[in-house]
């Protein structure tokens, strides 16, 4: 295909890529160097009956005009970064050397902001996405037992909890774990604590919040691994049962094998939407026990009046970077392939 | 196969009956529980309240009751972001396919690098959390004046939906022999009537699947739409999670659940009719990897 009727068939897709997905990144990185302009307090004296006395105000005014002149703030260099919100290196400096036991320094990083984000962040990927997987196969297993005619209800009711909205899927199980509500009342009931709630029990909270992702991404690999099971060549799993192999053998040495190249693509690309994590902790009102990195960027920018653009824009190169470690080997991947069709 | 024995077959029967009720039985309870009133769905006595509707009966006269949908419908006018949903979903979908389409067949037809650039570059923002383009998108939007509107989120929408749209089209137009629009090349067709007269009529099947996850992109969107859209101008699933913060506290919590019940529905509907090419997409993605 000739250049120029490529680039015009392409040009709408590229152009709406470029200002829509690689403009913002820039953006992103240049706000996080910037911070919010401080207040510009203005000595106001105010006359009563009782004297005059002297009172620090914000200047509304000087406020706005600083704010249109530069909207995006004052520079701030890596502070953004660095401060108490984000790395927080003089936090880590002191935590670790004033604890030497390992629970001491993992409790108290667990009260700083981004560290706490992010091991819920990375504990919900490297959780969920092995669990999904396995309840994934599982299904794909038993679902290929079934006889033909209610395989296709099955895969109806199967595929229910991946379509759902993320937001109302969480808000669905945040209810019915309220204490008030079926699941949330039994569990009170079986550990015989009636205080027993999301909101006291941060362990619980981590629980459920990891329940709901296996629920929701089961059925991904459920998906996936039944196809694959249907590529299964027939013949090997019938040569491998005249050799006498038992079916846990079959399944062992035939199938998971032929199923590697799915798992593995399955592995990367779960690990890859999981590390979004983001509506489960509006839907479950986690914040005060899990929040994850996309939360602290939506917190940041909802936070009432005054959106912390420099703070969210840090997070999200951060959030960014960490993306990009964990595509690392697809990307590799994929450059192998493509160097090998084109030799 | 050989039948399974007892023991393995009880097993995996249990294990389908207890999938199959983990996979249901939300949606289920939650639907039951929106015709209830709140004492009975969220009751501090027993959750066969939930299920007798007790309560319900004591305050309504009947066993179910409308007052949740009637709550969200008609009093907090839950309408109207059904109907901006339904010009934000079908709008995004049709724009996605329109562009995508074009740029899907241009990439499954060039072989050189910079087609291969694309791809990676499409792969690499496919995996971008749409929440940290957004933190880019506010100030921008802010200084241009387009915060707030419809068309703005449709576009943002369709940009960020581009990477994955242009992937699927583009693995399903590889499976379309090239061939085919090339023997019409021959024939003295330009690039642009090959595609229209031989390709579109062939690739229906690709296009519908693909629109079937924009589709879904732009109706499970809670990051975008919540961020980007003024009060008036909100689609369903960020009125469903400001009606938490507006509604919990005065104790009409069922408008919540009955909004939220209201917009499974479509999706259900959706699963119903589309569960082939649904199942199909998916597994194409995941054979090219």
């Amino acid at each position: 295909m000739p250049h120029r009727t490529f680039f015009t068939f392409i040009f709408p897709s590229i152009l709406a890529m470029v200002l829509f997905i690689t403009l913002p990144i820039i953006s992103v990185a240049v706000q996080s160097m910037y911070i919010e302009h401080p207040a510009i307090l203005t000595t106001v004296e105010s006359c009563g009956p009782f004297g005059c006395s002297k009172q620090s105000k914000v200047d509304v005014a000087a406020m706005a005009k600083l704010k249109a002149e530069e909207p995006m703030g004052q520079f701030a260099g890596l502070s953004n970064y660095l401060n108490h919100n984000h790395l927080a290196l003089n936090d880590l400096r002191e935590i670790f050397s004033q604890n030497n036991s390992f629970s001491g320094i993992v409790s108290a990083l667990m009260n700083l902001p981004f560290y706490r984000a992010l091991a819920f962040t990375l504990t919900y990927c490297f959780v969920v996405t092995p669990l999904a997987m396995m309840l994934g196969f599982a299904i794909a297993l038993a679902v290929n037992t079934m006889p033909k005619i209610l395989k296709g209800p099955a895969i109806f009711v199967s595929i229910l909890p991946m379509i759902i909205t993320p937001l109302v899927g969480s808000l669905i199980l945040a209810w019915m774990f309220n204490p008030a509500g079926i699941f949330g009342a039994t569990l009170q009931w079986l550990a015989n604590d009636p205080g027993l709630s999301l909101r006291a029990s941060p362990v619980l909270t981590w629980i459920v919040v990891l329940v709901y992702g296996v629920w929701t991404n089961g059925p991904f690999s459920f998906v996936i691994f039944y196809a694959g099971l249907q590529t299964v060549p027939q013949d090997t799993v019938e040569s491998a049962r005249i050799d006498g192999a038992s079916r846990w053998q079959i399944t062992r040495f035939v199938i998971i094998p032929h199923l590697v190249p799915l798992a593995t693509f399955v592995a990367l690309v779960q690990l890859m939407d999981n590390f979004r994590v983001f509506e489960p902790i509006v839907g479950f009102s986690a914040q005060a026990n899990a929040t994850s990195l996309s939360w602290l960027v939506f917190n940041d920018l909802v936070s009432s009046d005054n959106p912390q653009f420099g703070s969210a824009g840090a997070t999200s190169v951060i959030t960014i970077i960490g993306v990009l470690i964990l595509l690392s080997p697809v990307l590799l991947r994929t450059w192998r392939d493509f160097n090998r069709k084109v030799v | 196969m050989p039948r399974q024995p007892l023991a393995l077959k009880t097993l995996t029967n249990a294990f389908l009956v207890f999938w199959l009720l983990a996979a249901v039985f939300p949606f289920a309870w939650t639907v039951w529980g929106s015709f209830k009133v709140e004492a009975d769905f969220f009751s501090r006595q027993s959750w066969w309240y939930a299920i007798e509707g007790i309560r319900t009966t004591q305050q309504t006269g009947g066993a179910f009751t409308l007052d949740g949908y009637r709550g969200a419908w008609i009093l907090n006018e839950f309408w109207k972001p059904v109907i901006n949903t339904l010009i934000v979903t079908i709008s995004v979908t049709f724009i996605s396919l329109l562009v995508g389409t074009l740029g899907g067949y241009a990439l499954a037809r060039s072989n050189r690098r910079y087609a291969f650039w694309i791809l990676i570059a499409a792969l690499v923002f496919r995996a971008m959390p749409p929440i940290t383009l957004v933190s880019g998108y506010l100030l921008p939007f802010f200084q241009l004046n387009i915060w707030g509107f419809l068309p703005t989120t449709i576009i943002v929408l369709v940009a960020i939906n581009q990477p994955f749209t242009l992937w699927m089209l583009h693995s399903f137009f590889l499976s379309i022999p090239k061939d085919l629009d090339e023997s019409a090349l021959v024939d003295g067709c330009t690039r642009f009537q090959a595609f229209r007269m031989v390709i579109i009529p062939v690739m229906w099947p690709g296009v519908i699947t693909t629109g079937l996850f924009s589709f879904l992109l732009g109706y499970n969107d809670f990051a975008v739409t919540s961020m980007l859209l003024r009060q008036e101008n909100q689609t369903m699933i960020p009125k469903i999670a400001s009606f938490l913060g507006s509604i919990q506290s005065e104790g009409n919590v069922m408008y919540a659940v009955a909004a939220v019940v209201s917009a499974t529905v479509p999706l259900f509907v959706l699963v119903l009719f589309f569960q082939r090419q649904i199942v199909s997409g998916l597994t194409a993605g995941a054979v090219k990897g």
